[in-house]
């Protein structure tokens, strides 16, 4: 089997297993295992990215799905329920909504470039002068990392404020100090969420 | 025939995430299940713009001194971006469903609707601080 | 998490390891796949891995709210006012040329400066989110959910 034959196989069966995760988040009731099959999906597709040459992309979506999310999902669930409520599952607007849609994206692929085109319209306008800036200008061998923060610097500053924003819109909605506590920083009552009290020694009385 | 699925069988599989990402979203009514929903389509959004990147016979956009063929590094910046977007705006999310239910006992649209028709938002809000 | 003596022993041998690890993805960003971003969820990822098997009170001794509502705007200040030192220094906003001796220096330099501030903001803005979900007390029974 040649290296070509290889990287369709490998990609086919990575989004196949990524077809099967998603099924599975659709179907399953019990919601932590939801965000546990959240965390698995993320991981697949930082395996799809690295086999579609994306490795920077891949590290992130490895760190910030499989970590980061499933920490705050599980936070979540704590908080709310852990079950969802068993209704008559089947929607028929939806999946009239959902074909529709599916079918006309599937139609506007086919004007898409071949998979894997050296010469695709995206590949030849801006690109070539980027990396051949990054190895003679700016001498930064990390190529995204030099479009990141040279070439589109300004868009990564927006994003560190969307990403500043975010987080203190959490502070605004959730608050930073425990609930129980006063302005000093000592905990009033000595509670653990969602538990019984604790005695000294920190077991559950 | 062969090769026209080979040109873009990438792409219509990734569709097919697309839509199951969005039937989540539309068709339950669990508001965590709908934010899962959503970070389904927005990962199989990501995997559109990454395909469309990469280059045959290349490798990944790092320079190691010898010419070679790179896939296209553009996308990889603005996926890079959004993935971190994407977070931060599902833990906005998250906190929103935890302040619902607190609000309302509970995170089932249903629910939510009737309790809203009934009530009122106001109306419930101070049921629910008289009753705790 | 008092009984899990395993997971304490090993947690305790491995976070020191995450933390330079992030360092090590941080500064190595243009170097290979790695920068800010990474870097600060890896950092992030570390303090919640001692908060989940210490406790929260623990953590917050360790990184307290009030260092994190420094550190949320700092990277982002850090970010914008590099953006300006290049206006005062002669060129454009974030105009990195002009940072250093030689153009190539003053890149680098300034692609340091500013993945360090996206990691700093990233990382504060992940641990004090997960403090804020970790500080609210549920009012559901441990039997009802």
């Amino acid at each position: 089997m040649s290296g070509a034959d290889m990287v369709i196989w490998v990609n086919f069966s990575l989004l196949t297993m990524l077809c099967l995760s998603a099924v599975a988040i659709l179907l399953v009731r019990h919601l932590f295992a939801v965000a546990a099959l959240t965390g698995a999906f993320s991981l697949l597709a930082a395996g799809l990215f690295v086999a579609l040459d994306a490795v920077d992309v891949a590290f992130t979506e490895a760190a910030v799905g499989a970590g980061i999310s499933t920490v705050l999902m599980l936070g979540t669930l704590a908080l709310t329920s852990r079950r969802e409520k068993i209704t008559p599952s089947f929607s028929p607007v939806a999946l009239v909504v959902v074909l529709v849609t599916g079918a006309a994206l599937i139609y506007a692929t086919s004007d898409m470039p071949v998979f894997g085109d050296p010469n695709a319209p995206g590949h030849v306008h801006v690109v070539p002068d980027y990396i051949e800036g990054s190895e003679k200008d700016l001498v930064i061998p990390n190529i995204v990392t030099s479009v990141l923060a040279s070439y589109r610097g300004y868009d990564t500053l927006g994003e560190v404020a969307v990403i500043f924003t975010a987080g203190i819109g959490v502070m605004f909605l959730l608050g930073l100090r425990r609930e129980d506590e006063d302005d000093e920083g000592t905990v009033r009552k000595n509670r653990r969420p969602g538990g019984r009290p604790l005695d000294e020694e920190g077991d559950e009385a | 025939m062969l090769d026209a699925v080979l040109a873009h069988y990438n792409y219509w599989l990734i569709v097919v995430l697309m839509m199951i990402g969005l039937y989540v979203v539309i068709s339950r009514g669990n508001l965590v299940k709908k934010i899962v929903g959503l970070n389904v389509f927005q990962t199989s959004v990501f995997l559109l713009y990454i395909s469309l990147a990469k280059v045959t016979g290349g490798t990944a956009p790092i320079l190691t001194g010898q010419p070679e063929v790179f896939s296209n590094p553009l996308p990889h910046v603005l996926i890079l971006t959004a993935i971190v977007v994407g977070i931060a705006t599902t833990a906005l999310g998250l906190a929103l469903v935890v302040r619902i239910r607190e609000t309302y006992g509970t995170i089932e649209e249903d629910e939510i609707l009737a309790a809203e028709e009934v009530t009122g938002t106001h109306e419930a809000e101070a049921a629910r601080e008289a009753s705790t | 998490m008092r009984h899990h003596l395993v997971l304490r022993v090993v947690s305790k041998i491995l976070i020191p390891f995450i933390l330079l690890f992030g360092l090590y993805v941080q500064f190595h960003g243009d170097f290979g796949p790695g920068g800010g971003f990474q870097a600060g969820v890896i950092f992030a990822a570390a303090f919640v891995l001692y908060a989940l098997v210490y406790g929260v009170e623990h953590a917050r001794e360790v990184l307290p709210p009030k260092a994190l509502a420094i550190l949320v705007p700092a990277g982002l200040l850090i970010y914008a006012l590099t953006g300006f030192a290049g206006i005062f220094l002669g060129g454009k906003f974030l105009d990195y040329d002009v940072l250093a001796a030689t153009p190539t220096g003053g890149q680098h330099l300034g692609v340091l400066v500013i993945e360090f501030g996206v990691g700093v903001t990233v990382a504060a803005v992940m641990v004090s989110v997960f403090y804020a979900y970790a500080g609210r007390t549920s009012d559901v029974d441990a039997e009802d959910w």
